[in-house]
């Protein structure tokens, strides 16, 4: 043991590919090639008549992603969904971050922080299922509205055509609170260490000077949490965009990308199509981390 | 106007704050209330009244069961692999420059960073082009992959703050690396190890995102639920059903939680 | 005579960075050997790699007499007490203290026993059962050198082990260290970045810089011969004297060192002793340090002096802003070498 202990102290780089070897090894075939033949799929087409894959490279498939009106419109409504819950979270995380890190006591603190966790580990979909029953028909949210005499003022809302639907568990307004709800720990969490790290002496210098609390805030922890607010919002907007479930459980008619993408490879077999589909989040997320960036999102990760 | 002290809180921002993170318990409430629902075909609220009897009907259930022992068989074994692999890698990465070592970095980070969905269409479309069935292992190989960078995350911080000169001091005393890695580095990245073992068990047996692509005909306890969304025959029961998943995926969380606080001090 | 230690042409490169650059030294057996040099000198690197954590680049590191270059630490017949101590915290201080022999195969009982007579050794006796966490920086400092010595080494290594130590507790080591190491009889090798440390403790010095050696001799010569401006200015505190003034002054353009505590300060009017240099200045500041006094003379030529001086000797005529004049014999005039390495 001692004699192959010492074999492979005077030999690091063997050492080490022994060590990495194995896991890289299932780590290049299983995922990188799967990635690679995701890739190769979206490049081929469906023939229109055989409903069978032509393996000729072409860029037709991604034509028509990006041309027929219908998966322009998808690509759109995701992209709009996932703009929408990113800027609510990013309004609802200020003010309970800012409390937790400022004002709140140790303890208090403290509970926050689990508190605002604790959701964050729970069952994605338990998460999703809860929320349909609160939006049930019949559930906890219509019958809170109803007491509250606001019943009228649902129906009125759910007509709204862009954001209504038929009821409140299957609209766009529905999935937006779920997305929001969903998401907010990952928006509460980096904006709570970015406001941690701004020095509680430049609050109060801001404060010596004149500034009220208000214009302290928009002044001086806004910018200095904007890094926050940017790596939280990286992970709202992939995650609202790539999402399926949700969709698919408290939505609207409306297709999403992720929807696209499960439906195709589904009952229809146009895996080609399918993957090009899924070409457009992971193009849409590097210009986003390229702009996030921009923000300093990677020095609050 | 009401004179206090400038950096106190207003009552407004307290109630705010409070109020965000009640919102971000309710559903948990929820769902557990509703497992206790006598009415079996709606959603009702208030509940029309308790009962117990649902939790006894899903126990009796067989489809339910076969989903359980698929979930757990798969996250058992998808955390092994993962233990293995990830703490190999661990070990390599911890320490030491050589070339490449950034791109195994973002290599072992794009599992998490890319959307589930890609990482599903992804495995299918290989799965598809190797002709390969779906099947137990497929579910697995999904699994595997994230589940490899949970616990290399876990084990590799902890590596990094393993002063180097522990392992130097227990060379220089006379124990070679095997030793060293016995008496020293084992011990003191055991809870580590643990801990990103209970989170990849906890992530695997909730998984739906990526298994719903790599399943082929087979169901795990997720995807018996998923479908359960869409025929609404014995809502109550998909209600205990979503108790027992919570509480599975929840314990081990807050184990691994518990330990890894418990490892940084 | 087989020396303990022996580099041959050492050399440790860090891309651009020549960390140890073609060393050689000997140690003697039964020495305590200091390496004295400022951060990133080369010192620290030199005791890894007779310990065996670093491998050089090129050259051979000998122990004994025995060629060890390629040897990993474990199969070196040398042990270390580390700057942070390196205590494991899930051991008990027994356990750790018996660490060497746990892994080299002895019975549970033998190696208790062993422990617990080297930590009577430390006087830490009743501590076997402690957590390191629970003991105090001089405790840790005790186990860590206990833990050490159990081997046996032939060579004990120390990586500036008297650093985190307040005064008190540093001056008190020193003497436990040296009494240590005469009654043990191995050799003791010292690194440390306080001149007065290894001046007062070593039999033989080596000053580091910049990754090559610039002086090994013991102390005394050390202080009193220093071979250049950077021993001069490290070792002690020196007036390094270059260029023109030292044309003026010596008559030769070679530089040369005095040693503060070697000047004299006279008044203007008073007679130079024959076979001494002599220059003018002005007296810029005085610094009381209790038994010594320090002024700082500023010459017409802007060069500036520090004389040291005992303060009985002080007077009036040398306050601050009074012309004097500074004198010292050529005796103490210590030539250094002529050219600066780059």
């Amino acid at each position: 043991m001692r004699e192959l202990s010492t074999f492979l102290y005077r030999r690091p780089t063997m050492y080490l590919l022994l060590l990495l070897v194995p896991p890289l090894l299932w780590f290049g075939t299983v995922y990188l090639g799967s990635l690679f033949t995701l890739l190769a799929q979206s490049i081929y087409a469906i023939d229109e008549f055989t409903a069978k894959v032509v393996y000729s490279p072409t860029l037709a498939t991604y034509k028509q992603v990006v041309t027929q009106p219908a998966n322009i419109d998808i690509i759109l409504r995701t992209l709009s969904m996932s703009v929408a819950v990113t800027i609510a979270c990013g309004l609802i995380a200020l003010p309970i971050a800012n409390y937790m890190v400022r004002y709140a006591s140790p303890r208090a603190r403290a509970l926050f922080y689990v508190g605002v966790m604790l959701p964050m580990w729970m069952s994605y979909l338990v998460k999703v299922y809860a929320w349909r029953l609160i939006l049930a028909k019949q559930g906890i949210l219509s019958w809170l509205l109803d007491t509250m005499g606001l019943g009228a003022a649902l129906e009125a809302v759910l007509r709204i055509p862009a954001i209504g639907g038929p009821s409140l568990s299957a609209s766009y307004i529905g999935m937006f609170i779920v997305f929001v709800y969903m998401w907010l720990p990952f928006m509460i969490l980096p904006l709570a260490a970015a406001l941690e790290k701004v020095p509680e002496s430049l609050l109060q210098a801001s404060a010596d000077l004149g500034a009220r609390p208000v214009q302290t805030f928009r002044r001086v922890t806004l910018p200095l949490a904007l890094p926050g607010l940017a790596a939280g919002s990286v992970f709202t907007f992939s995650l609202t965009l790539g999402d399926y479930i949700i969709p698919s459980v408290v939505g609207a008619p409306g297709y999403f990308i992720g929807m696209m993408v499960y439906q195709q490879q589904g009952t229809a077999g146009n895996i080609p199509l399918a993957a090009a589909f899924s070409v457009v989040p992971i193009v849409l997320i590097m210009i986003y981390l390229a702009i996030a960036r921009r923000a300093g999102a990677f020095d609050a990760l | 106007m009401r004179y206090r002290r400038w950096n106190q809180p207003s009552l407004g921002a307290r109630l705010a704050a409070y109020a965000v993170l009640a919102f971000m318990h309710l559903p948990v409430l929820v769902i557990v209330l509703y497992a206790f629902t006598t009415a079996d075909r709606t959603y009702e609220f208030p509940p029309p009244g308790l009962t117990l009897h649902w939790f006894a009907a899903a126990f009796a259930r067989a489809d339910i069961w076969a989903a359980m022992r698929l979930s757990l068989s798969v996250a058992a074994v998808a955390t092994f692999l993962a233990i293995i692999l990830g703490s190999l890698t661990a070990l390599g990465m911890a320490r030491g420059r050589f070339r490449g070592k950034e791109s195994i970095t973002v290599l072992l980070v794009l599992p998490i960073a890319l959307p589930g969905i890609i990482t599903g269409i992804a495995l299918l479309s290989a799965i598809k082009s190797a002709r390969l069935d779906p099947g137990f292992w497929t579910i697995v190989a999904g699994h595997a992959t994230f589940c490899i960078v949970i616990v290399y995350n876990n084990v590799v911080a902890r590596l990094r703050r393993l002063p180097r000169s522990w392992i130097e001091a227990s060379m220089d005393l006379g124990a070679d690396g095997w030793q060293t890695f016995r008496h020293i580095v084992l011990p003191q990245t055991a809870t580590a190890l643990l801990a990103g073992g209970m989170l990849a068990f906890a992530l695997s047996f909730d998984e739906i995102i990526v298994t719903l692509f790599t399943a082929g005909h087979d169901r795990t306890l997720p995807i018996w639920f998923f479908n359960e969304l869409f025929r609404p025959r014995e809502r109550p029961i998909t209600n205990v059903v979503a108790v027992v998943v919570m509480i599975v995926t929840f314990v081990p969380i807050l184990l691994a939680y518990r330990l890894t606080r418990r490892g940084a001090e | 005579m087989t020396c303990a230690i022996e580099f041959r042409d050492v050399s440790r490169v860090y891309g651009e960075v020549r960390a140890v650059d073609r060393v050689s030294l000997t140690v003697e057996p039964g020495e305590f050997f200091a390496m004295l040099g400022p951060s990133g000198s080369g010192k620290t690197t030199c005791l890894r790699l007779v310990a065996g954590f670093e491998t050089p680049d090129s050259g051979s590191v000998l122990l004994n007499g025995r060629d060890v270059t390629d040897d990993p630490p474990y199969a070196r017949d040398v042990n270390t007490v580390f700057q942070d101590y390196a205590l494991f915290p899930h051991m008990s201080v027994l356990e750790n203290v018996a660490y060497g022999p746990r892994v080299r195969g002895q019975r549970k009982q033998d190696w208790q026993r062993r422990a617990q007579e080297m930590l009577e050794l430390v006087q830490l006796g009743h501590f076997g059962e402690r957590r390191p966490s629970q003991l105090s920086g001089g405790q840790r400092q005790r186990v860590s050198l206990a833990r050490a010595l159990i081997n046996q080494p032939q060579v004990l290594l120390l990586d500036e082990p008297l650093g985190a130590l307040d005064l008190k507790l540093r001056e008190e080591m020193q003497l436990e260290l040296k009494n240590l190491q005469r009654r043990l009889g191995i050799t003791f090798v010292f690194v440390t970045h306080d001149q007065g440390e290894a001046l007062s403790m070593a039999d033989r010095v080596a000053v580091f810089n910049r990754g090559r050696i610039e002086q090994l001799d013991t102390p005394r010569t050390l202080y009193t011969r220093p071979a250049t401006a950077f021993v001069a200015s490290f070792v002690g505190s020196a007036n390094v004297v270059t260029g023109e003034l030292a044309q003026r002054l010596s008559g030769r353009s070679d530089p040369f060192a005095v040693r503060a505590e070697n000047i004299r300060l006279r008044t203007l009017t008073a007679t130079a002793d024959a076979g001494s240099m002599s220059c003018i200045g002005d007296v810029a500041d005085v610094q009381y340090h209790g038994a010594m006094s320090r002024w700082q003379v500023r010459l017409d030529s802007g060069e500036v002096f520090a004389a040291a001086l005992a303060d009985a000797h002080a007077n009036g005529d040398f306050k601050v802003g009074a012309r004097v004049r500074l004198e010292w014999s050529r005796a103490d005039a210590v030539p250094l070498a002529a050219t600066e390495r780059p």
